[in-house]
């Protein structure tokens, strides 16, 4: 099942990625076809999805097995529901309007022990991409610093930079920039 | 200008067979007296018409170059295809220095027979003429490599025609995700080809020496993770994924080691990676601030990097095996991702004022900087490998794409992609 999943997403990748280059012009690179393997990471209850979700867009969290029910994280009155930090330019300082979301899901980490999160780090696009790639690990690690101090456990946490390369809004102005300067809170669910 | 600069659009579409998806525009601002008349004669044929223009694809080579003017076909007196028929009088007159004359036959539409000579017209005198055979394939690149030749003969200098860029595309989906692909088209934009596709960005590819293989960025595996990627082959393999950041590689000179970006140890720091035996060694040690953007100084000594520890980014240099690193940048409150030119003696980098990154160089030796470019969002610097040009990444219209601009800023082009956005370009080096 599995490997036929992998070829069903391999073989039109490998026809993509032939009708989207001009004929060979005496050159021998290969095309190489990736497996998207982001996906299988989202799979909550251990179920691999070849042709899965896009990584890093979950907002729903899923029931895990052992008694976490979603409630209060789907709670729309909950501040465990606001699962977006947002920075300033260049700087991984939490704002002080952030401190109350982010207390609260360290209570709320610290009360479920088994439950992980993956901080994922942004940036807006301005500057070096490489450096806003550690600029967004900054920002992630300075969140992880805070709920720890708060209670929650070095073990419940995930932490990936994606820097500039994945904006929550397209744009180039201010406003867009504000929107991607953020870190995502994203609940893993066990 | 505007005109000639319409002119040049319509003779491209009209003669040059472009791939939809590639074109390349040259605006040449500054003083272009200094560019040098050469008369390219559209080549004859016999047999079989050629699957491309030849001469067409010469002459925009070497009018991209910015230092070469090609006559415009109206102004050619005659159309001479060999030796005996060009009269030196009559190009004298049209005061073109140069004059490029070829053939191309085929008795079967599949192998081509193709001659040029190149003249020197003030003294009367052949310069250099060749004789190929060559596959309908390989005409494209021989044309690269024709006006190659003719650059060096007359300026002395390696050309740059036949070599290659590398690129990152980002197409969005009609339901609002993306897909990432790493190109590699020739030197003018045609011919892109995709040599890796993810749904997933692709980050800072970098060539190594020997032109075959690719140093990237992936994030298939959820995260950062850096890949080497043989080119004739397609063979690939991931040569670091540690926890944390996996990011900025950077072929040392010799193709043995990668200067890459690693945060294991809870920070990024600059390590340099021996890849026949994975044996890592740390070169930066500063514990609070960010280390990136590695490149080697051709002597393969020392590193130049990006490092945030002053406060804003700058670049500083390190010699390979750590020790002090020392700031080498002082305009501006934010300098980063330097390359260096071949000869060691100019860095390019994105230079930010007031909030606008833009393009400049310093002289390694004076320190002088100069700002080449004046669009607000420009990056990813990368020096062509005669070190004449610089190709970099800028916005138009909100959309990535990718331009180059020569190292005194007199020449600029820009390279149009249409229906995705591009980024981070690097340059190839010669090929072996």
């Amino acid at each position: 099942m599995k490997k036929l999943k992998l070829f069903a997403v391999l073989v039109p990748l490998l026809w993509l990625a032939a009708c989207s280059s001009t004929p060979n012009k005496g050159m021998n690179e290969g095309d190489v076809a990736v497996e998207d393997l982001s996906a299988q990471t989202s799979g909550v209850n251990g179920q691999g999805n070849a042709d899965g979700s896009e990584y890093g867009s979950e907002t729903q969290v899923v029931v895990g097995e052992d008694g976490y029910q979603g409630n209060e994280l789907n709670d729309p009155s909950n501040p465990l529901s606001n699962r977006v930090v947002y920075f300033e330019y260049d700087s991984a300082n939490v704002r002080q309007e952030d401190q109350a979301t982010l207390q609260a899901h360290a209570a709320y980490l610290a009360k479920h022990p088994n439950v992980t999160v993956r901080l994922e780090g942004h940036t807006d696009e301005r500057g070096s991409r490489e450096y806003n790639l550690a600029l967004g690990e900054r920002r992630a690690l300075s969140i992880r610093q805070i709920l720890m101090l708060q209670g929650a456990d070095i073990s419940q946490f995930q932490v990936t930079s994606f820097g500039e390369e994945r904006p929550a809004v397209d744009g180039s102005d201010e406003s867009a920039w504000a929107q991607n300067r953020r870190v995502e809170i994203v609940y893993l669910g066990r | 200008m505007f005109t000639r600069w319409l002119k040049t659009v319509a003779l491209l579409m009209f003669f040059v067979p472009w791939p939809a998806h590639a074109l390349l525009t040259i605006e040449i601002t500054g003083g272009s007296e200094a560019a040098l008349p050469i008369a390219v004669v559209p080549f004859g044929n016999e047999g079989f018409a050629p699957p491309e223009d030849i001469s067409s694809i010469i002459s925009n080579d070497l009018k991209s170059s910015g230092r070469f003017a090609p006559l415009k076909q109206s102004e050619l007196i005659s159309q001479p295809h060999e030796g005996q028929q060009v009269n030196f009088a009559d190009w004298r007159l049209l005061r073109s220095e140069g004059l490029l004359i070829g053939k191309v036959s085929s008795q079967d539409g599949e192998n081509y027979q193709v001659q040029f000579q190149l003249y020197d017209v003030y003294k009367s005198q052949q310069l250099v003429g060749k004789r190929y055979n060559v596959p309908a394939s390989g005409m494209r690149n021989l044309a690269h490599q024709i006006a190659d030749i003719v650059y060096e003969t007359l300026t002395g200098e390696k050309g740059v025609f036949s070599t290659r860029l590398a690129f990152v595309t980002e197409i969005k989906n009609a339901d609002g995700s993306k897909r990432y692909a790493l190109q590699i088209s020739d030197a003018d934009g045609a011919s892109p080809r995709t040599v890796l596709q993810s749904r997933q960005p692709i980050m800072s590819p970098s060539w190594a020496p020997d032109g075959d293989r690719l140093a990237y960025v992936t994030f298939e595996n959820a995260k950062s993770e850096i890949f080497v990627q043989e080119l004739s082959t397609g063979k690939r393999q991931s040569v670091a994924s540690f926890r944390g950041l996996n990011s900025a590689p950077a072929w040392s000179p010799d193709g043995k080691k990668l200067a890459v970006t690693l945060s294991k140890n809870g920070n990024p720091e600059i390590y340099v990676l021996e890849l026949s035996t994975g044996k890592l060694s740390r070169v930066t040690h500063n514990s609070q601030a960010i280390d990136t953007e590695a490149v080697w100084m051709p002597n393969g000594r020392e590193i130049l990097f990006t490092s945030d520890r002053g406060g804003r980014p700058q670049i500083y240099k390190v010699n390979a095996d750590g020790g002090r690193a020392e700031r080498v940048t002082f305009e501006g409150n934010y300098n980063a991702s330097a390359d260096i030119s071949p000869d060691g003696r100019m860095m390019t980098m994105v230079h930010g004022v007031n909030g606008k990154f833009h393009i400049a160089v310093q002289d390694l030796e004076t320190g002088a900087v100069q700002v080449l470019t004046e669009t607000r969002a420009d990056e990813s610097p990368s020096f062509a490998p005669n070190g004449r040009m610089i190709l970099y990444a800028t916005e138009q219209k909100g959309r990535g794409v990718l331009a180059a601009v020569s190292v005194d800023g007199r020449i600029k082009q820009r390279l149009g992609e249409s229906g995705s956005a591009v980024r981070e370009p690097a340059w190839s080096p010669f090929k072996k």
